[in-house]
């Protein structure tokens, strides 16, 4: 059983009122089930609190169907609707369901828009920052080394973990709302220093060195280690922050990966000894060019059509460098007849965008800058679409099998040429 | 049937024991997989089916099944995943699962449906996709018959 300070205790006695002593109720049932001992406080929480499609509000109409019953019933899992105050932690929203202007292009009806905008009220009513993204260390929020976050999204958490070396595990809807009340978190996985260590090995034997390669090498490592701790080593460069946000968000797609380490980049890995806190353990996964071949090939196993009706970019939300890259790569050309392009990021790096020129050129393009959300979490491609492209082996992992359609993996370059052309010509060079 | 072959039958196959994660007590079908799940994205909570593509389970649902399986993946949506799937009455009546993630542990804290992991035998190894299994949730163990008992 979790053992509760005072403070918990008096938050779990109702001192704190209603709301947090629900929060606390169910972040115990949440360490007992992990077998936590204990919990950490935290002052930075990230997730998706209170909002909700018409269906699960309709579904509390009895307790009135508002934020209050889905945030009661939904978010703290509690037997009885409470009032819920302002957040106390330091709380931001991340990713939501539609592009605050662009949602009709999104398909979406008026219905769901005016939902969309009476949560966004209430989330910020209760003082919790509207980031809007996948990537909020993009957004505002980067957390320091070491520092004890309540992270949703695993692209996130990866990042939080193995790059900037915060400590967070792949936390939930439920456990993060309830950690925006309590500033608690249960004490388990990475906020343990034990836990940090590496698994396994990989062993790159081919050039990695673009944010396309990075992608590839992220999906075989998922796969590879699946929920554990890889440490890479061998041929991997020129690291950056996109290159990151590519490899680790599809390593958490294809496996489970929270955390990586690759010797001499990320900064609880210094040496190999120190990524695996001692000798070498576990299996060594060699990354060379066949492995490379395969996972090209299994990223490319759900297209089949060449005739490519949506490009998707922004998977994790793209950062102000890759907008700039696809608007140099689009400047001067039109979105074909029979294709679109969508490109995602947050509202935040929108207003560069703007102040850049790039939406700009984008839509004289033909193709559309959007914020909040992606194809994959609101659901949304443009009408009729059967062939997907991509840039991103998260996507390519998600949306098609998401929406019953077919999807290519490539680079940025391939992927805007085949928005520009309705075909698709991408192949591993 | 004889009397002496029905209680033969009656008898559990398997008794596995582990550790509780969350309380309670129910049995059902079994559904096993040797793939990870996840959640968001990998499942329609409106049918308690698996979606995700290349997935042992594609096409087959889980609701009102015991489901058991190695653990969670992917998306940090996994518990709203599963959540909603018990709003809609499509939830797995109880799980096993080997490897103890916040997912997976958080998805069965607030579906409610008893869990255990932690086995001292691999369920994996011993509970076949339509054996019949009771979990309880309160004492950690896993009962395992070829068929529902009479």
């Amino acid at each position: 059983m979790v053992k509760l300070t005072d403070a918990e205790q008096a938050m779990l006695e109702g001192d704190s009122g209603a709301a947090t002593q629900k929060a606390m109720e169910l972040l115990i049932r949440y360490a007992d089930a992990l077998g936590a001992e204990r919990f950490v406080e935290t002052n930075n929480v990230a997730g998706v609190p209170g909002s909700a499609p018409q269906w699960i509000k309709d579904y509390y109409k009895e307790d009135g169907g508002d934020y209050r019953a889905v945030f009661s019933r939904f978010d703290l899992d509690s037997d009885e609707v409470v009032d819920v105050p302002r957040m106390n932690a330091f709380s931001c929203h991340l990713q939501g369901g539609m592009d605050p202007m662009l949602w009709q292009e999104q398909g979406m009806t008026e219905a769901a828009h005016d939902n969309f905008v009476a949560d966004e009220a209430s989330v910020a009513d209760h003082g919790i920052q509207i980031l809007k993204t996948c990537t909020p260390y993009l957004a505002g929020n980067v957390p320091v080394m070491g520092e004890h976050c309540a992270w949703m999204e695993s692209s996130a958490v990866v990042f939080a973990n193995s790059v900037i070396g915060a400590r967070t595990n792949c936390e939930g809807r439920e456990s993060t709302s309830a950690a925006m009340l309590a500033k608690r978190i249960p004490d388990f996985g990475f906020h343990r220093d034990d836990y940090r260590k590496g698994h396994h090995g990989v062993d790159v034997r081919v050039p990695v060195d673009s944010i396309f390669e990075w992608g590839m090498l992220g999906y075989f490592v998922g796969d590879a280690v699946q929920d554990t701790i890889p440490v890479i080593t061998g041929n991997v460069s020129d690291a950056s922050l996109i290159r990151h946000k590519h490899f680790g968000a599809a390593a958490a797609s294809s496996g489970g990966v929270e955390m990586y380490h690759m010797v001499g980049i990320t900064p609880e890995a210094p040496s190999v000894e120190h990524a695996f806190g001692g000798p070498a353990r576990g299996d060594i996964f060699i990354y060379d060019e066949a492995a490379r071949k395969r996972i090209y090939e299994t990223l490319n196993s759900v297209g089949n059509s060449e005739d490519v009706d949506y490009v998707m970019l922004g998977c994790p939300h793209y950062s102000i460098e890759q907008i700039a890259q696809a608007a140099a790569l689009i400047e001067g050309r039109k979105v074909h007849e029979n294709s679109a392009l969508w490109v995602f990021t947050s509202r935040a790096v929108k207003a560069t965008a703007d102040a850049n020129g790039y939406t700009r050129i984008l839509r004289d393009a033909g193709a559309y800058l959007m914020t909040d959300t992606c194809s994959a979490i609101s659901q949304a491609v443009p009408k009729g679409t059967k062939v997907a492209a991509l840039d991103s082996a998260k996507q390519v992992h998600y949306l098609p099998a998401m929406m019953g359609i077919e999807g290519w993996y490539g680079t940025t370059a391939e992927c805007i040429d085949a928005a520009c052309t309705g075909k698709w010509k991408g192949k591993l060079a | 049937m004889s009397a002496e072959s029905t209680t033969l039958l009656d008898k559990p196959r398997a008794v596995i024991t582990g550790r509780p994660v969350v309380p309670g007590v129910a049995e059902g079908e079994a559904l096993v997989t040797r793939d990870t799940i996840s959640g968001w994205g990998g499942v329609n909570p409106m049918t308690g089916t698996v979606i995700e593509s290349r997935h042992e389970l594609k096409g087959q649902s889980f609701a009102g099944k015991v489901l058991v399986f190695p653990g969670a993946k992917g998306s940090s949506g996994w518990s709203g995943i599963f959540h909603m799937a018990k709003l809609r009455g499509m939830s797995p009546v109880a799980m096993v699962f080997n490897i103890m993630t916040t997912k997976a542990a958080l998805g069965a804290v607030v579906m409610r449906t008893p869990t255990v992991t932690d086995c001292d035998q691999d369920p994996l190894d011993i509970i076949r996709t339509g054996d019949w299994v009771r979990v309880d949730g309160d004492a950690g163990t896993i009962t395992v018959w070829d068929k529902k008992p009479d």
